[in-house]
């Protein structure tokens, strides 16, 4: 660091995003609650246990490999490997450790880290109640530190190729996570099927509401709360032009998107609520009061307008979000109807298609705004955002996980037994507690009587 | 052309302001958002009266004891 102006900046970048991560923790939180609360009390412990055993997972495979693909895949496939950025982002890189003269990769790490597991989390929450843990925990490290962070390097990247070929824009990652998690969880779910008596036998679908509504609740306004971590995690908070390198002039220093374009923290906190605010009043009146959806369709609004939040006006926020939430509540019952598709939490919904409905608009109403702050890359236009829509949720998301769930299922590894499914997951575990209550209770009320 | 004004980035920050897109249309935008609000507020008078009579349909005073006693 040179000077106290340079150290102060780093200092500051550093703790901001340490900041982040810690909020962000609360979207898993959030998760782990909202599935618990959505499954039914036989399966509580393996639903909770599946979606927390994806931080060990993914984190140690991001530390592996996940973060050189995200360094080293930008240009792949229409350019090479960029080794030399990778290098520096390899496990056994000194600059993957403890190391004075560098204090931003460990937290730079770890804001997309947090990202990996939400997009796995997003998975585990559809499947619930019939997945084996086994599987899921293999589709969280493909979804979570191959698959999302392959999309990032591609489309999230200040040198991504879908950014300077298609001028792809997606600043708080309506494609590059929710699009994209969406689309896995419906590959995954084509190929595992319903849960047992979700559909009745003329196909008509029945609710399997959650055991809790209050956690649900509780579940959402966590991840509610760790989103606005989730926000800042993805601007840089300050930099000068000289920094960035690219076409901006003079000596103004300014917060910045992913892409490294201008922004503002403040604009950010503007569309997040009136985004949230869209979604919430939208889902209310497409589900008519129903709580699930209501609090989902904030989210869902949220993530609608995320592409774009760095941009919009706040008005602009609330009513791409108020569009979104509509869409993807019909489209989540009219595929639940036409496909019989299970999706426990509505992840599919909330996540794929709210996501995939705002990487399009953006590319309406954000049309011929610079994508990049450096020279010849595409403007963002409707055909590129499209493109990149496709590409996250087809491509990287539903093909992958079909693929792998298909070879999952042929091995007999994807779902549990009928007769486990029936009985509860937890059926075993539930066994032991009453053992255990019967002997201690014994065992206390022996030395009452020796008393 | 360009939605935000700007079609690059090749600017001195120091000298600019609102990059949303649409300027100029921040009345018409408001309009619309107050329209939303309204409509909101309309659309819930109406179906919570219908579901406040629906709902004195189904009142039936063994039921309603029950209710009570469950606290």
């Amino acid at each position: 660091m040179n000077g106290n102006l340079d150290a102060l900046t780093t200092i500051f970048t550093e703790f901001y995003y340490w900041v982040t991560v810690v909020f962000m923790f609360l979207i898993h939180v959030g998760f782990c609650m909202y599935e618990v609360a959505a499954s039914r009390r036989r399966n509580h412990m393996h639903t909770l246990m599946k979606n927390v055993m994806i931080i060990p997972l993914v984190t140690v495979t991001f530390f592996f490999f996940g973060w050189w693909i995200y360094w080293a895949f930008p240009s792949f496939p229409f350019g090479g490997l960029n080794f030399g950025a990778g290098t520096a982002n390899l496990p056994w890189a000194d600059t993957m450790s403890t190391n004075l003269g560098d204090h931003i990769t460990g937290v730079f790490w770890a804001a997309f880290l947090l990202f990996s597991w939400t997009a796995a989390s997003i998975v585990s929450g559809s499947v619930i109640e019939r997945i084996r843990s086994s599987a899921l925990w293999v589709h969280a490290v493909l979804i979570g530190s191959v698959f999302w962070i392959i999309d990032a390097a591609w489309g999230w990247h200040p040198e991504g190729w879908m950014v300077k070929f298609l001028g792809y824009h997606d600043a708080y990652a309506s494609g590059v996570i929710h699009a994209i998690a969406g689309g896995y969880a419906l590959g995954v779910l084509v190929v595992l099927g319903p849960r047992i008596g979700k559909f009745a036998a003329d196909g008509t679908p029945r609710d399997i509401p959650p055991h809790n509504p209050w956690l649900v609740t509780i579940g959402l306004f966590l991840i509610y709360t760790g989103f606005w971590g989730f926000y800042a995690a993805c601007n840089v908070p300050v930099i000068s032009p000289e920094v960035i390198g690219g076409q901006i002039t003079g000596t103004t220093w300014t917060a910045t998107n992913i892409y490294l374009a201008p922004t503002t923290l403040s604009a950010i906190t503007f569309n997040f609520l009136m985004s949230l605010s869209g979604g919430l009043m939208a889902a209310y009146v497409i589900s008519k009061g129903d709580a699930f959806w209501t609090f989902s369709g904030g989210l869902a609004g949220i993530i609608t307008a995320s592409a774009g939040n760095d941009l919009y006006h706040p008005i602009q926020a609330m009513i791409i979000a108020a569009v979104g939430v509509v869409i993807a509540y019909k489209m989540h019952y009219w595929v639940e109807r036409r496909f019989k598709i299970d999706d426990a939490v509505g992840a599919v919904a909330v996540h794929g298609y709210a996501g995939f409905v705002g990487v399009v608009i953006a590319g309406f109403v954000l049309w011929g705004a610079p994508s990049s702050p450096y020279e010849g890359y595409a403007a963002i236009n409707p055909l590129g955002q499209l493109a990149g829509a496709i590409i996250m949720f087809g491509v990287l998301g539903f093909l992958p996980a079909f693929i792998v769930s298909k070879i999952q299922q042929s091995m007999g590894v994807l779902r549990i037994p009928k007769e486990i499914e029936l009985q509860g997951l937890d059926c075993a575990e539930h066994q032991a507690y009453e053992d255990a209550v019967h002997a201690i209770g014994e065992a206390d009320k022996a030395q009452l009587n020796n008393a | 052309m360009s939605t935000i004004g700007y079609e690059n980035w090749a600017v001195d920050l120091a000298n600019v302001g609102a990059i949303y897109p649409f300027q100029g249309w921040e009345i018409p935008m408001t309009i619309v958002g107050v329209v939303f609000w309204l409509a909101w507020h309309r659309i819930q008078f109406k179906r919570e009266s219908a579901d406040l009579e629906e709902a004195g349909k189904l009142a039936d005073k063994e039921k309603v004891a029950e209710i009570i006693d469950r606290y």
